[in-house]
């Protein structure tokens, strides 16, 4: 019996710049068909991650393998299904957006690739610009040609490294849009961001990274779930009971911010308020988003 | 279409989209030299017996505009890539380190012979005799580019700004192109500088070019096109390992 191959897998992996550990050990598997979010402050090692994945930066220690093939060992095919969307905005000034597809097909041995060139054109909203030079487009569709160069093989995996910075609300939404797309249609996704909205709605599962660990790796949901903090959001017809006050975090709006782990802490602050005559006008719950568990996970780790 | 033709393709486009900064510019440049320096020098100097000082400044000017044209071809491009980060779009596809040096390497070469062909066509005019030894003209001429182009490629993927290639053409590639004996003959220097150019790879490039077009030369042409060969080789070789190791461009 042979077991299909993760699309990504990635082994011990170390990398060291100079006085920085860049990536300490990270382990990750990610399987054919998911779309993966990779998480972490500036410096965790992300980028890292993908540069190695990528060929573009060789890891000091460990393996990393797309689709079964080492991405040292066994580099072309490994390139064959990788598509990254680099992080910068880059492009080559010297031609246009179709030569550049073009150009960029040809790479990979791709001779006549000019039918699915025009499809991703159209899909990116590129058509109309096909003939435009690259230096006159705009950061929006600069951004659009990057996925578009990425995609010109056809590849099953899809890197994506803040695909969506700097990038404006229609365009990122069209992006969203076309990914997930993609990734219906089978294409592995592994997706790096600051928007931590943008991984909760769209990732099925998130790895952490910190320091060049992997601090937490689960389902989306599971990591939204096992926050152990809740969170309500109170308004006060007076000043809190003085036994509370430290425990309450005073909101611009004139309100208290309460965090919790277990009801029964909500059920006795309200009677403590109750008991010290005080009274709460206002109650809403707050839900935990991924944001409040990237940040416990953050502090805890 | 396989990776390495697409790469030399976009090489190749890359400067013929440019062509009167990358072509124009260096013929004007070389014709500028000639009108100059044989209007100033024809009557008072004879290098060889029966050679007018224009036909013996001719090949010299063909061969240095091929040899900095091809240098600066890949060098530039190199350099242009990595600033801009473009560079990713070669390095992401698995193209070869081979194919990689193999791309820069033609691209180079054809750009020295279309800018060598374009500073011979104008300086037709002339008075140059019919080019004699055409296998000599051909060997050194893609010899040399290619030599060029392999230390263009060097130079391009060392230098981490425009001022450290601009250093590397400054420092060593326009000394060794003046100091080669493109305007006067090696036997015209005392001989301690005699003894110097000899160490110089370029003065091969220059003597054995000449030899093509006037059947003279300071060496023996077979000589001199096997010092190129093993500079060529040398360079290559070095150029090649710099990129297998992925020396400033895989970190």
């Amino acid at each position: 019996m042979t077991l299909a191959h993760p699309a990504i897998s990635v082994r011990d992996l170390c990398k060291r710049f100079r006085a920085t550990q860049a990536l300490d050990g990270v382990s990750l598997d990610i399987q054919p068909g998911e779309f993966f979010g990779l998480l972490g402050p500036n410096g965790a090692g992300k980028t890292t991650l993908i540069s190695i994945l990528a060929g573009l930066t060789r890891a000091d220690s460990g393996h990393a393998a797309i689709m079964g093939h080492d991405v040292v060992r066994d580099y072309r095919q490994a390139r064959r299904a990788l598509g990254v969307v680099p992080q910068e905005l880059v492009y080559d000034p010297f031609f246009n957006v179709r030569e550049t597809l073009r150009i960029q097909s040809g790479y990979f041995g791709l001779r006549h690739n000019d039918g699915w060139i025009d499809e991703i054109m159209h899909h990116l909203d590129l058509t109309p610009h096909a003939d435009k030079n690259t230096q006159n487009l705009s950061g929006g569709m600069k951004r659009r040609l990057l996925v578009a160069q990425a995609l010109v093989h056809k590849p099953p995996v899809i890197v994506l490294d803040e695909p969506t910075a700097g990038v404006d609300v229609d365009l990122r939404r069209s992006l969203w849009e076309f990914i997930s797309r993609l990734n219906r249609e089978g294409h592995t996704i592994l997706l790096t961001t600051h928007y931590l909205e943008e991984a909760q709605a769209l990732c099925g599962r998130i790895a952490m990274l910190k320091a060049g660990r992997v601090v937490a790796c689960d389902t989306t949901r599971n990591l939204l779930h096992h926050a152990n903090e809740h969170c309500a959001a109170l308004r006060l017809a007076s000043v809190p009971p003085a036994a509370w006050a430290a425990r309450l975090q005073a909101l611009p709006d004139g309100g208290w911010r309460f965090n919790f782990s277990d009801f029964s802490e909500l059920e006795s602050l309200l009677a403590g308020v109750r008991t010290a005559g005080g009274q709460v006008t206002e109650m809403q719950l707050l839900e935990a988003d991924l944001e409040d568990v990237f940040t416990d996970i953050m502090k805890r780790t | 279409m396989n990776g390495f033709l697409a790469l030399l393709y976009k090489e190749l486009l890359r400067f013929w989209k440019v062509a009167v900064q990358t072509v124009v510019a260096p013929v004007v440049t070389a014709l500028l030299y000639l009108l100059i320096f044989s209007h100033v020098l024809e009557s008072h100097i004879e290098v060889y017996p029966g050679v007018s000082y224009t036909q013996f400044l001719v090949p010299g000017l063909v061969m240095m505009s091929m040899l900095q044209n091809a240098f600066s071809n890949s060098s530039s491009s190199l350099i242009q890539s990595k600033l801009t980060g473009n560079i990713v779009f070669v390095l992401l596809p698995p193209l070869s380190y081979l194919q990689f040096f193999g791309a820069y390497l033609i691209a180079a070469i054809v750009r020295g012979l279309v800018v060598g062909l374009g500073v011979w066509v104008v300086t037709l005019g002339f008075g140059m005799p019919t080019v004699p030894h055409l296998g000599w003209l051909l060997a050194f001429s893609l010899l040399a580019c290619g030599l060029m182009g392999a230390l263009g490629t060097m130079a391009g993927i060392w230098a981490e700004k425009y001022d450290q290639l601009a250093a590397f053409q400054n420092f060593l590639i326009l000394p060794l192109t003046f100091l080669s004996g493109v305007f006067y003959s090696i036997h015209s220097l005392p001989a301690f500088w005699q003894g110097v150019s000899h160490w110089n790879p370029v003065f091969y490039m220059i003597d054995g070019f000449r030899y093509a077009f006037l059947g003279q030369s300071d060496i023996a042409p077979g000589f001199g096109l096997l010092v190129v060969a093993g500079s060529f080789v040398a360079i290559s070789a070095l150029s090649l390992l710099m990129l297998k190791s992925g020396y400033k461009l895989r970190h």
